[in-house]
């Protein structure tokens, strides 16, 4: 919905204007500033995110793909570099490697050829070409149409949905095109080679069209992958494996992080295998489970958890404080990882799930359902979802609107003591 | 895929070199001598309009002294309505997002003069001028912006979402409201009612496929709607050029005529206006109405629609530039007093977070808005 000159600009610097001060600020859901110092962990401080090269090149699951490579593991670590990278910046990088090294690989979208309205693609035209880095007109189901086409034919296209909330549009295509092209045509077609790229999520302000999160609208479509990264690391890890599978992904990439999570990045070729959830804290009493922005959310709930602000003292009971809560990053949301989440909750006896989605037709109704079915007799309470509620996202109650650390550790504290 | 870039930069230099339309705002001369109580003739600039498929709208017009200086002022107050706003934006006051209309004046307060209150109009995002002309208020535009209680639509729609009874929004999603436009004008001719929808839309909304879905229905079912596309040369950041095969946008209805106008200079919105009001009332189905615009001012004076109108005025002698400067004051302190009330609108109660969704006093299966959050409010 942006458009040129003033206006664009404006709003753009609006949206990238969530630095990290607004993050902190976010993160505080108290009506008072935190304690000088602070002790609450925000996007800025999370310990989830891999602040230096040594941490950054042991990523768990990072696969290199360094041509002639040698694949023993012990080797491979040597001399790998880093650079300082947010979120948008590594996407940026992971298309640039892409284009480096598939020559059938193209890029196109609303305004991608400038840079697009989130820098994702920024010098990639002078750098590759307008001929493989291009503008589409504003036409969300040609895009998603033109791909299929274009995938179809074995050529890598990367396509951006300027915003996930447009991506309806292109429902049609995504769903009844890209999703079953595979199995109409008996195996002898296929769309693997299409990624369509998206930001994700609430900024804060965004309201009706510029704050959901439409993955859960994707989870009947079977053929196709969903995929949802947390920081950079790991949206390079995950866009390179989503270009390269051989399905149809849809990469949601959450807008609010583009500028305020930072990490140390590899700057080879490496990728995050999909379809596996990752273990960000090992825990024994309660499964916290959730993707992309609320993964910080969660960080600060299990901070509250364990030292209470202290008007939030007498509604955490001592007896939980000391609670080891398992959280887990889903990643992949189509198809989803079961196992490692059923070994979890086997272990644990209790599940919390987050999205910012809306409760009904949301994630966490199916994961909540299939857990269940698996771990009946092995949970010691009903799992518990904190999602956006069952309205639009309404732009003057978005805070309210958006699990928050508060919201998240009232469900962990009913949950552990069920 | 070999050089899109090259192949877009030749398409372009292909297109036939038509006698370009007319895109200043001062062009119109007098026909006779103005009149300070009687209607009186001007004469548009022979390239004000361009024509598919059918005959330009005449280029003389009637217009009155009051009529010209009241829309001087409705202009004026638009302008500093979204001044304001634009500064309300950079106080970040105004949070979400804010699509300004500065420079196209000319074609809301021109529509409006053109139509009745009984015809229907819808529009995209940059809806602000319409909810005020249509019946709303600039206090109302202003404090939906802010997301206030005095808002529009209670605060709950935002820059993109505001309507009045003859104005169905303000829509975010590009493209989304042409074909509801068509629904609107299939109701109209349904209740067989002498009145039409002018449904609009951007040069960038023009490529999205239910824009043509939107034209097929209308012209099979010869429907009263004038589809009128607000070409300001850029869809977002990309310009028509571009992003369109055609950019010749009244040419594309296939087999529904169209009137390409000047969008600048508020005489000849008007007569565009007027003239394809007639003629979907006459039964001819739908027409396409482009009005080349800019935003911003446009690239110079002469392309200001309020400083054309000014012009007029001036060198027509029905008003002084003192007279005209006090309508300004006025239009400001209007605007002045609007924004301050918004301001001291409350924002939305707590129950518009979860009413409006469906029809007031169904209850949704599942609670919409969870009360566990209780535990927590009071600290």
């Amino acid at each position: 919905m942006f458009n040129t000159s003033n206006i664009a600009h404006l709003t753009r610097r609006r949206l990238l204007g969530i630095n990290a001060q607004f993050a902190r600020r976010w993160q505080s859901t108290g009506s008072e500033p935190p304690p000088a110092g602070g002790h609450l962990p925000s996007i800025a401080t999370s310990t989830i995110l891999r602040s230096t090269r040594d941490s950054a090149i042991r990523t768990p699951g990072i696969h290199w793909l360094d041509e002639g490579a040698s694949t023993t593991p012990g080797n491979v670590l040597a001399g790998r570099e880093t650079r300082k990278m947010n979120l948008y910046q590594a996407v940026r990088d992971a298309m640039s490697i892409a284009l480096t090294k598939d020559d059938t690989a193209v890029i196109f979208g609303e305004d991608v050829a400038f840079g697009g309205v989130f820098r994702c693609t920024m010098g990639l035209a002078e750098e590759f070409g307008r001929e493989r880095v291009f503008n589409t007109p504003l036409t969300e189901q040609g895009i998603a149409g033109f791909g299929i086409g274009l995938a179809s034919m074995g050529h890598t296209a990367i396509a951006e949905i300027q915003f996930a909330d447009y991506i309806f549009p292109a429902f049609d295509q995504i769903v009844n095109e890209a999703a079953k092209h595979r199995f109409r045509s008996g195996g002898q077609f296929g769309v693997g080679a299409l990624t369509i790229r998206c930001p994700t999520m609430s900024v804060g302000h965004g309201g009706l069209y510029h704050s959901q999160s439409p993955e859960g609208y994707f989870m009947g479509a079977s053929g196709l992958k969903i995929v949802i990264p947390r920081s950079p690391i790991q949206a390079k890890g995950l866009l390179l494996a989503s270009i390269r599978d051989p399905n149809p992904v849809i990469f949601m990439e959450p807008k609010i992080l583009y500028r305020s999570a930072v990490e140390q990045v590899p700057v080879d070729d490496f990728e995050i295998p999909l379809g596996k959830a990752e273990v960000l804290v090992p825990g024994s009493d309660l499964t916290l489970l959730t993707w992309g922005t609320p993964l910080y959310h969660c960080e600060t709930a299990l901070s509250m958890l364990s030292s209470p602000p202290a008007p939030l003292g007498p509604h955490v009971p001592a007896s939980l404080r000391s609670a080891k809560i398992e959280l887990i990053d889903l990643r992949t949301i189509l198809p989803w990882d079961v196992d490692t989440i059923t070994e979890s909750v086997n272990r644990t006896g209790r599940l919390v799930i987050v999205h910012e989605a809306s409760r009904t037709g949301g994630v966490g109704g199916e994961i909540s359902a299939e857990i269940q079915k698996r771990c009946f007799l092995k949970l010691n309470a009903p799992v518990k979802r904190v999602t956006g509620w069952d309205t639009p996202v309404p732009m003057q109650y978005e805070k309210f609107f958006i699990p928050d650390p508060l919201r998240i550790l009232d469900a962990v504290v009913e949950t552990l003591s069920y | 895929m070999a050089s899109l870039a090259r192949i877009s930069s030749r398409l372009s230099r292909r297109i036939p070199l038509a006698r370009a339309i007319q895109t200043s705002a001062d062009t119109t001369q007098l026909a006779q001598d103005a009149s300070h109580s009687e209607p009186f003739t001007v004469k548009l600039h022979e390239d004000s309009f361009r024509a598919y498929r059918t005959e330009i709208p005449g280029l003389e017009v009637q217009v009155t002294k009051d009529g010209l200086l009241s829309m001087y002022k409705e202009m004026n107050s638009m302008r500093r309505m979204e001044m304001a706003s634009d500064a309300l934006y950079k106080q970040k006051l105004i949070r979400g997002f804010c699509h300004l209309a500065i420079g196209q004046e000319a074609v809301s307060v021109g529509l409006e003069r053109g139509i009745t209150p009984e015809d229907r109009v819808i529009t995209a995002y940059r809806c602000h001028p319409f909810a005020v002309l249509r019946g709303g208020t600039i206090k109302g535009v202003i404090a939906e912006l802010l997301g206030r209680q005095a808002g529009m639509s209670h605060g709950k729609g935002g820059s993109m979402h505001i309507f009045t009874p003859s104005f169905f929004g303000g829509n975010g999603i590009v493209g989304a409201q042409v074909p509801v436009g068509a629904g609107i004008a299939f109701a109209q001719k349904y209740m067989e009612k002498p009145v039409a929808t002018y449904a609009m839309y951007g040069d960038g909304a023009s490529n999205q496929g239910q824009v043509f879905e939107a034209f097929n229905m209308a012209k099979l079912w010869d429907l009263p709607v004038v589809f009128v596309c607000e070409n300001n040369k850029y869809g977002m950041g990309t310009s028509a050029e571009r992003s369109s095969s055609n950019p010749e946008y009244f040419t594309r209805g296939d087999k529904i005529p169209g009137i390409q106008a000047n969008g600048m200079d508020i005489i000849a919105v008007k007569k565009a206006v007027e003239h394809t009001r007639e003629w979907v009332l006459s039964g001819k189905g739908p027409i396409i109405l482009e009005f080349v615009t800019y935003r911003y001012g446009g690239h110079s004076s002469t392309q200001d629609p309020i400083r054309g109108l000014q012009r007029y005025i001036e060198e027509w002698g029905l008003a002084t530039e003192e007279e005209l400067k006090k309508l300004d004051k006025e239009a400001k302190a209007e605007v002045d007093q609007a924004v301050e009330e918004a301001k001291a609108s409350p924002i939305p109660f707590e129950h518009d977070l979860w009413t409006d969704i469906y029809y007031n006093g169904y209850r949704a299966p599942i609670h919409c808005v969870g009360v566990s959050v209780k535990r927590f409010t009071t600290i």
